[in-house]
């Protein structure tokens, strides 16, 4: 059964439409990933599930009710981490944890086999102050608690914005523990490599949904061979010299290497190499890779201006 | 339910204590205040060179002219036997001011049980024209009631009417009213400001949205925020009449009990204000604003704390009546200065009560449970 | 890119008290070169860079930035180098010609190369028909494009970008990344503080500090093959947390 359902949902702010008609479902205990870039509709759309913000058109309906107007039963049964640290950063770990327990009346103690791992992790620093906190712990803290009542739907806004790599990992790693408590969650976040930490996930960008699948599935939706060029010249020079090429489609600096995709569907390696090396070209490396979340990202995007 | 409550009171506190700026504005300020306000006033009065018009000469008039002579506030310029000689006396500079006992005064105030006194003070400075009558005024008082403590008690209370005469200034109030309008204001600060910034900053910090996810109803977020101040507002002003007591003498001529409710009711109106402030504004910076120019400048300069509301051009006089403070400055003066009973002052305290539910009434309805 | 060294720094060190934010640092930046400078936050990376563009003392060691003392000479220094951040970089309630004028006018430029350099620069990006809006409606990909054309406006030896390009979208970032080529291919050093591994990626060599200390120093290639890594991500991690670390 669905525990979130999301139909023709529309939001604007004055001119700005933030949510442009969109629909998709969440299942009971899945892993849903909201990828896509800062003004993509991310935030408005996880504030409308949990009933913090009214959407203008579609139907909303979460865990079966209605966020507009069974608001109460909504708040009772999520848990929510914005995209900000909102703990107060005057209070000690374990006031601020206290604290939340009581607003949901509810002790640490009660829910401490749910948040018993994570809480482990800065339990050695209940009585620092959240302020004083690395941007690793501050998550952890602000997931224990959203977690602190026992939510049925868990949403994290942007949890890992900003957190070094390693914090990064460790927290992805707790969220996929959370599964074994029948906790749905809905996550989003702009970095398109994590995706394929979700069970599904929906691609947004300007207020729209370009694709909903499997991270698997949509990294394999690519629909053109895709080649990795490099040369001793560097990017700048490859670049402008491909963006000259009659047959290119397109090309796009990835990290230490260049994306492209041809006009033409066969391979076309040896006819790169045959061009670079007459652009004078030296040290050139051309192999065919499988495509990314990213790299469909971006071409999802293009067909989404066009 | 009640858990809930205590869990976001013992949570404000811990916010408070926590932050040294806050304590600051809340303790820091009325001591301050006070004291330089009361000692840039005690230190004036010494040797006050006055004049005296006595027209009974008999035994209470001469009684009090040796009690108020023998203190080191005044000095004896020259007994006067007319009241153009006063006139005469002022103009020249020779005093300050004048005490007038009218003919029979021991005769009425037997009779009677009250007679009137009139103290003439010069009031082109104006503070120092004020407390100088104040302290002749206090006298005269004084002496009535050490006169009183040796009288037989079937006679009824004695009253002596001071009547001050503020030539050249006549509708200046009197100094010891700054410790009632110390009170005003500073709770007008200490409940608005601190309110409204209190709930702002957890808008600016995200942690609102938080506690707007959660099952909380508005009016424990609400209350949870109000309470504390609350308390630390009755703290503060007890402290401001404690000092105004001891250290300056400042008197509680009417009944504690009306004074501590009414100063409750003053606090309600005034922590409900902050919070309607903060239903407007989306920012600390914004919220005080609000506090200090909307509402904090009016309450000091048109609630009569420093200019008398009947001196005020119209617009102002009508700007004044919805200043909720203009009403608690009459009745916490009443209560302190004239010993007044809640009889006096209902009307004022049904406004004040009047306020407080329309405020508290829109604030809930503009408080938002959701974040636009 | 050729070999010469545009900033140089022997055992640079800064302190405060006894705590050292960053601790004896020697690295060095060619002329032309994208310089990554990664690491986490409180890792001294901040610090490190107030240094580097004469904010800060140092506490001990040498550096060089386009030739100049960072201790002696850091008005020479701020001359010679653009800055540009995420969190600031132009005013939103000023035009875009009048943040073009402003920041150029702090540098400097007379008022014939701000009107000839500004305009040149509006008509590259293509911006001509908005140059008199708000830069507030303008969107946050155009605004770090303006950004970093704006902090390169005094074409200055060295531009250092604050984790310029954090959730844009992969187009614009990839625009972004472009225009930093074109400059470096011009000559101009680019000198990148971030925390997105990802970023690092496009940068011809880094250097990664941990606790105040470089822990890692090389082309993206070069670490990625010395900590046997398919990603800078990995790299990171193996090396804040040691080689062997692995995540429970």
């Amino acid at each position: 059964m669905a525990v979130i359902k999301v139909n023709n949902l529309s939001k604007n702010y004055g001119e700005v439409e933030a949510l442009k008609g969109i629909a998709f479902e969440v299942e009971q205990n899945e892993i849903f990933g909201l990828i896509g870039p800062d003004g993509a509709g991310k935030s408005t759309l996880i504030r409308i599930l949990n009933s913090l913000i009214l959407a203008d058109k579609g139907e909303v309906s979460v865990m079966g009710k209605d966020p507009n107007k069974q608001y109460q039963y909504i708040r009772n049964n999520i848990g929510y981490m914005p995209g900000r640290f909102s703990l107060y950063e005057d209070l000690s770990v374990k006031e601020n944890l206290e604290f939340f327990a009581t607003i949901f009346g509810t002790t640490i103690k009660k829910s401490y086999n749910l948040i018993k791992d994570i809480y482990q992790q800065i339990e050695p620093f209940n009585d620092r102050k959240a302020g004083a906190l690395s941007g690793g712990m501050k998550q952890k803290l602000a997931l224990c608690a959203a977690l602190i009542h026992y939510p049925k739907v868990l949403f994290l806004d942007e949890p890992t914005t900003g957190v070094d790599p390693v914090s990064r990992k460790e927290f992805w790693q707790i969220i996929k523990g959370l599964h074994q408590h029948n906790i749905t969650i809905v996550v989003s976040t702009p970095y398109m490599d994590e995706a394929d930490l979700c069970d599904r996930v929906a691609l947004m960008n300007e207020g729209e949904i370009l694709r909903i699948d499997t991270p698997k599935n949509v990294a394999n939706s690519f629909d053109k061979p895709l080649y990795a060029l490099e040369a001793k010249e560097g990017n700048y020079k490859l670049i402008k010299t491909l963006r000259a090429y009659p047959f290119l489609e397109s090309v796009f600096p990835f990290g230490e290497k260049l994306h492209y995709t041809d006009q033409r569907d066969l391979d076309v390696t040896q006819a790169l190499i045959e061009h670079l090396e007459a652009e004078g070209f030296n040290d050139i490396n051309i192999s065919k890779i499988a495509s990314n979340t990213e790299d469909v990202f971006i071409r999802l995007m293009n067909n989404q201006k066009q | 339910m009640f858990d809930r409550l205590k869990g976001i009171i013992k949570k404000e506190f811990y916010h408070i204590f926590r932050d040294q700026r806050t304590l600051l504005i809340l303790f820091g300020i009325p001591i301050v205040q006070i004291v330089l306000f009361g000692f840039a006033i005690s230190n004036e009065i010494k040797n006050v060179k006055i004049a005296i018009l006595d027209q009974s000469k008999d035994e209470h008039s001469t009684q009090i002219i040796d009690k108020v002579l023998s203190t080191s506030y005044f000095d004896l310029d020259s007994y006067l036997n007319s009241f153009e000689e006063i006139d005469d006396a002022f103009q020249k500079g020779r005093i300050k001011a004048a005490l007038v006992f009218p003919p029979k005064f021991s005769e009425t105030l037997q009779k009677e049980s009250k007679a009137d006194v009139q103290i003439i003070s010069d009031a082109t400075d104006p503070n120092t024209g004020t407390q100088i009558g104040n302290y002749l005024q206090m006298q005269v008082q004084q002496y009535l009631m050490e006169h009183e403590v040796t009288a037989t008690s079937t006679l009824p209370p004695m009253l002596i009417n001071t009547e001050v005469e503020m030539r050249y200034n006549p509708e200046l109030k009197s100094v010891y009213m700054f410790v009632p309008g110390l009170i005003t204001i500073i709770l007008m600060l200490v409940c608005t400001m601190m309110t409204s910034i209190a709930i702002t900053r957890e808008k600016e910090t995200g942690t609102m949205e938080v506690l707007l996810a959660s099952p909380m109803h508005a009016s424990i977020i609400l209350l949870g925020k109000v309470i504390p101040y609350l308390l630390l507002s009755f703290v503060n002003a007890s402290l401001i009449i404690a000092l105004g007591k001891f250290i300056f003498e400042v008197p509680v001529m009417g009944s504690y009990a009306l004074l501590i409710g009414e100063i409750i009711l003053y606090c309600l109106v005034v922590l409900a204000l902050g919070i309607f402030v903060s239903t407007i504004a989306e920012t600390q910076q914004l919220a005080l604003m609000i506090s200090l120019f909307a509402l904090f400048l009016p309450t000091m300069l048109l609630s009569g704390f420093i200019f008398p509301i009947e001196n005020m051009p119209l617009p102002l006089q009508i700007v004044s009546k919805i200043v909720p403070a203009t009403y608690f400055n009459i009745i916490i003066k009443s209560i302190m200065l004239k010993g007044a009973t809640l009889s006096f002052i209902l009307k004022e305290t049904l406004i004040l009560a009047g306020i407080f539910f329309f405020l508290m009434g829109v604030s809930i309805k503009r408080f938002k449970i959701r974040l636009e | 890119m050729n070999s010469e060294k545009i900033i140089e720094t022997t055992k640079l060190t800064k302190a405060f008290g006894s705590f050292k934010a960053v601790n004896e640092i020697t690295f060095d930046v060619k002329k032309g070169e994208i310089f990554g400078f990664l690491g986490a936050n409180g890792a001294g990376k901040s610090t490190a860079m107030k240094m580097l563009t004469g904010l800060l003392s140092p506490t001990s060691g040498e550096a060089t930035v386009a030739g100049f003392d960072v201790f002696t000479q850091q008005e020479k220094i701020k001359k010679n180098i653009g800055y540009m951040s995420q969190k600031f970089s132009l005013y939103d309630d000023l035009s875009l010609l009048e943040n073009i004028k402003f920041f150029g006018g702090i540098y400097g430029l007379s008022k014939e190369q701000l009107n000839e350099r500004g305009t040149a620069m509006i008509e590259r990006l293509g911006l001509s028909d908005v140059s008199h809006k708000l830069l507030k409606e303008v969107p946050l990909g155009w605004k770090q494009k303006i950004a970093f054309s704006v902090a390169t406006l005094h074409q200055p030896k060295i531009v250092f970008l604050d984790e310029p390009t954090g959730g844009v979208d992969p187009i614009t970032r990839r625009q972004f990344w472009e225009m930093i080529y074109e400059a470096a291919d011009n000559g101009t050093t680019v000198f990148v503080t971030t925390h997105y591994m990802d970023e690092a990626e496009y940068c011809n060599r880094i250097s990664m500090m941990v606790d105040g200390r470089i822990a890692g120093y090389g082309s993206p290639k070069e670490l990625k093959a010395d900590f046997k890594s398919d990603n800078m991500d990995e790299v990171f991690v193996k090396i804040a947390r040691g080689e062997n670390y692995k995540i429970q």
